[in-house]
Formats: structure tokens, sequence, C-alpha cells
């Protein structure tokens, strides 16, 4: 992996989406502007269905804009590649290769041959303590492995930007506050733009250095939050005031959004006007 | 990796002599910390714990087939005739000797071997041409849109119902009974493929392409291996009916096989003859799966 001034600048501009349907055209995204620069680790959050894996696959290269443009560059997206590497939720390992088989897939697509594959493959399984398990086929591992597996395969080929959709989605917390930490220390070594889908506040805190926040249907960016704190950051770094704040700040802004998602009846006003008696507790209490 | 061979099980097998029935030398053998307790556990006790159900599946398996050996006895030896008539069916002691004396004969075995054959000729063409159509029906949808209709036209069609077809169309009868053989295996083989095909995770297509794959590399790398589970399911199914076909075929309008020995033997009043055969078409049918079976577990080693 040759680290010769690696760029991997995102730019997406006024991009829209739509989907067009027996009722007409319907907005999926509509007018969003973001950019990653190089080195840069960036999160997308907002409620489900907003259009955020929306927008990351447009970057990956399997939707085309409606209207709009996409670079990475300065070159326009035209279809996948493996400039971008990507880490899907559903972990997406290879079943039928090993774990060292699936992380040299990328390397064999570029026609490497099999002794440096296997070298590169072993040399990146061992950073990310995986190397005793380089002969198991992925359903032996638990789902932090995969992940990692995931992650690695995805950094195998060089890429100039890794996206990741939400990757931690499934696993425990604990496992969760690990592979944060993983990620960050992968990124933090080989300086590659990020760009992170996640709908967890707190993640999106603790790994980027900016944050966009998108709102519900039809998508559009709703605010942009810049996170000053140092790194390397911590896990107890968590309950300190400065992160609380933040994350106070882009928890309101969420709700919001996650409630006009719901369809807008749920108010507050709304909530008020039940007074149903549950085991002593009123209705609008429990929601 | 848990799941795998347990250390202390890895480590007591090492030594050339002890057999199953010892127990674990344990003394000797430096134990592994986090397993004190489990290295003085005599051996033999814990291999038939970790066996149990297996043991039970065993043993039951073996209490049935004995009671149906009993019945079949009894009912032929009092000549049971309640609707259900036993007056003409062999004994099991019967049947046995004819299979002894069916051992030493090279005319059986002629049989035998002329059923493999067709088998082994009908079910490979029906592969080599399934297999592939399949996976390009699944990939390609013109395609699939335009052989699938004529395919569901042709699939209802028995094997059997082939038959008079099939002796106008080749030349001789064994080619005729080859033919059976394949269009019986064909359709399952086919139809097994395809679902397969549609089955694949976009995800992994998706993986794959931000990989660096190209179309080719895509089919090879990913819907190939994918569908493998699927094939085998087919070439499972297709390799019991191709079976069921070879027999019907074989007591039309054959001269050899284990399917006209069957027949043959009715026509010529050898009743044990007829169970003989029925065993020898069971066994080899069970045999051709565990044998697909087998090389689908070589083939995909990590499936399961």
């Amino acid at each position: 992996m040759t680290s010769t001034e690696r760029k991997g600048h995102i730019k997406v501009d006024n991009y829209c989406l739509r989907y067009d349907t027996l009722d007409g055209w319907v907005d999926a995204v509509s007018n969003v502007s973001i950019h990653v620069e190089p080195g840069e680790f960036v999160s997308i959050i907002g409620p489900s269905g907003c259009g955020k894996s929306t927008l990351l696959n447009t970057v990956a290269g399997f939707l085309k804009p409606t209207s709009g443009v996409a670079t990475v560059d300065g070159d326009p997206i035209d279809g996948p590649s493996a400039d971008r590497g990507m880490v899907f939720q559903q972990y997406s390992l290879f079943p039928w290769k090993t774990v060292r088989g699936n992380v040299e897939f990328g390397l064999k697509m570029q026609g490497r041959d099999k002794p440096s594959r296997q070298v590169a493959a072993r040399t990146l399984l061992g950073l990310a303590g995986l190397l005793d398990f380089e002969n198991q086929y992925p359903d032996r591992l638990s789902g932090g492995m995969k992940q990692r597996v995931g992650i690695v395969r995805a950094l195998a080929t060089g890429p100039k930007v890794l996206l990741l959709d939400e990757p931690f989605g499934a696993l425990d917390a604990q496992t969760r506050v690990i592979m944060q930490q993983i990620l960050t220390n992968m990124w933090q070594q080989l300086k590659i733009s990020v760009l992170f889908v996640t709908h967890d506040i707190d993640e999106a805190i603790f790994l980027s250095d900016r944050v966009y926040c998108m709102t519900a249907r039809p998508g559009t960016i709703k605010a942009e939050m810049v996170v000053p704190l140092e790194r390397p950051r911590q896990p107890e770094m968590m309950n300190s005031p400065e992160f609380l704040a933040l994350r106070g700040e882009l928890m309101s802004l969420i709700r919001e959004e996650s409630l006009k998602a719901l369809g807008g009846e749920v108010s507050a006003d709304a909530l008020k006007g039940l007074s149903i008696n549950l085991h002593g507790s009123s209705l609008s209490e429990v929601i | 990796m848990p799941g795998e061979v347990p250390p202390i099980m890895a480590r007591a097998a090492a030594p050339p002599s002890p057999s199953m029935s010892e127990p674990a030398a344990a003394p000797e053998l430096p134990a592994p910390a986090e397993t004190p307790a489990r290295a003085t556990t005599p051996r033999a006790i814990k291999w038939l714990s970790l066996h149990r159900m297996q043991l039970r599946a065993l043993l039951l398996g073996a209490i049935s087939l004995a009671i149906f050996l009993v019945a079949w006895h009894l009912l032929t030896k009092y000549r049971v005739n309640i609707y259900i008539r036993f007056l003409n069916v062999p004994s099991p002691e019967a049947v046995f000797e004819r299979a002894v004396r069916a051992a030493h004969d090279p005319k059986f075995f002629q049989h035998v071997l002329l059923s493999c054959r067709r088998i082994l000729l009908g079910f490979l063409f029906a592969t080599l041409v399934a297999v592939p159509l399949g996976l390009i029906m699944g990939r390609f949808r013109l395609a699939r849109d335009f052989i699938f209709p004529v395919a569901e036209v042709f699939r209802p069609i028995p094997a059997i119902a082939w038959v008079p077809m099939s002796i106008m169309l080749w030349p001789s009868n064994e080619e005729s009974i080859i033919y059976i053989t394949f269009i019986g295996s064909f359709f399952p083989i086919l139809l097994n493929t395809l679902h397969g095909m549609t089955t694949v995770d976009t995800v992994l297509v998706r993986a794959a392409q931000c990989l660096g794959a190209r179309e080719r590399q895509i089919f090879r790398e990913v819907y190939f291996p994918a569908t493998m589970p699927h094939v085998f399911t087919g070439l499972t199914v297709g390799m019991g009916v191709a079976w069921v076909s070879l027999i019907a075929a074989e007591m039309i309008s054959g001269q050899f096989g284990i399917g006209y020995f069957t027949w043959e033997a009715y026509s010529l009043v050898q009743y044990s003859d007829i169970v003989l055969g029925m065993v020898c078409i069971g066994v080899l049918g069970l045999g051709s799966s565990a044998l697909i079976r087998g090389v689908g577990r070589l083939v995909m080693p990590w499936n399961r």
C-alpha cells in the first residue's frame, strides 16, 4: 500500500434522486450537497428512511443521481470501483471463501499474483488481529470479527475513500465500542477519507470530524455539525461535558426529524391529550 | 476456534496406541489451564456422552429394521391373506438365499452394471446441459424469458410418457433409455439451478463490484459459488427422478438392466428375484444419493 499523496476528496453537489411511480415522481433525496475533505471522517446521521443510505450508494456508484453531480477528486462517479471501498451492514463476506480468501478478493480482481496477494492479506489480517482465523470460513466468526474482516477486505485494495453503511448496527453495545476504536485507529494510520452512515448519535460524534444531519422524506441536509473533540478519543470521553453538549444539540435536531418521519401526528400537544391510565402512569408518560 | 477439536482431545489422540475405550493419559500431558476438570474424565465416557444422540439414532434404526424383517418373516411364513395377500410373497430367508447366489452370478452383475451405466450417462448429460443453461437463464433475463415458457410446457410430462416418442427418436433401444433418464433428471437440475441464481444476495454482488470485479468475474466468483448449494439440491432430486425414469423405461422397453430383471422375474414366476431387484434398486438409489452428497461436501467445504 503506497501512500504517495493519496487524495480522496468527495464532493456531492445539488444531488437529487427521484423514483418514477404510477402516481408520479417521488423524491427520495433532494438538493443535497456534501463534501468530505481528503483524510476527513464524516458521518451522515438521520432517521430511518431519510435517504442517507441512498446517498452513500450513490457515492459508491450503485445509483445514478437524477440530477446533480457526485465526484471523487474531480472525477464524476460512474459505477462502483475499487477506488471506493465499501463496508455493508449485512457483513457481506463471501461465505465460500476463507477469511484470507475474502481479503485477497480485491487484489485478485486487480490481477495480483497469488504469493503477493497472500503476503498482503496476511499482513492486513495480522494488523487486525485476525491472523489466527485466516483459514476459517466466515460462518464460524462472530459478528464483530466478520465486520473486521469486512473492513480489512475493503481496505486491502488501497481505496481512496472508505464508505460504511451502518456497519456496526447489528453488533451488541460492547463490541460496537471496540469496533469504533479499531476503525478510528485504522483511519488515523491510513489517512483515508471516510463517509460513515449511522443512526446512532453517540457513534457519529465519537467517530467523526464532522456530522451531517439529514431530514426525513424527501431527504435533505438539515444541519452540519463540526465535532471539535480532540484525538485520540477514548470511550470515557462520552461522559465529558463537551461530548454531552454536542449530543444534546444533535439529539434535538434528530428528534424533530424523527417525529416528522413518523408522520407528524405524534406531537407534544397530542400526547398531553392522552389521559389513559396504565398502572398508575398515563400513556403520555409511557410514550 | 471453539467448535473445532478441543485441545485436550487433540493431545490425547497423539500417542499411537490408545484406543477409544482407554481413559485419557491425562497425568503425563500438560493439561490446558482453562479445562483442568475435563482432563480427568475418562475418554470413553466422554465419547459416549458426546455421541449420545447419534448412538440412540443408530440403535432406533436397527430396532426398526429388525421389526420390519420379523414382520415380513411372519407375514410370509403364515401366508397371511387379509385383503392384502402375502400368499406368493417370498420370505426374507428366500430373498437372502437368492441374493447370495446372485452375488456369484455374472449375469446379475451385468444387469446392475448396465443400469448404472445408463444412469451415469443420462444423469451426466442432464447435468452438463441443465446447469449451464440454468446459470445462463438466471443471469440473463432475455434468455430466461425466451427459454422458460418452453421448459414449462415440457416439464409436467413425466419421463415415462416419453417412452414411445423416445423409441421413435433414437436409433437404438439403449439410447432411448438413456434419453428417458436424461429427461427425468433434466428439469429438477435446471429449475434448482435457476432458483439458486435468483436467490444470490445482491449485497454480495455489490461487495464484489466495490472490490473491482467485472461482469465475468462476478459471474465466476459470486453467482457460480452462491448457486452451488442449489445445484447440488437439484442433482440430488434429479438423481432420484433418474432412477424412477430408468426403471420404468427398462421395464417397458429394456432387454437388460435391473428394472428389466425385476419385471422379467414376475413373468418367469421367480418371486424372490422381484424382491432382490427391488432391494438392489433401493441400495443403488441410496448409494448414488450418498455419492452426490459426498461430492457436494468436497466441492463446498464452506457449506455446513
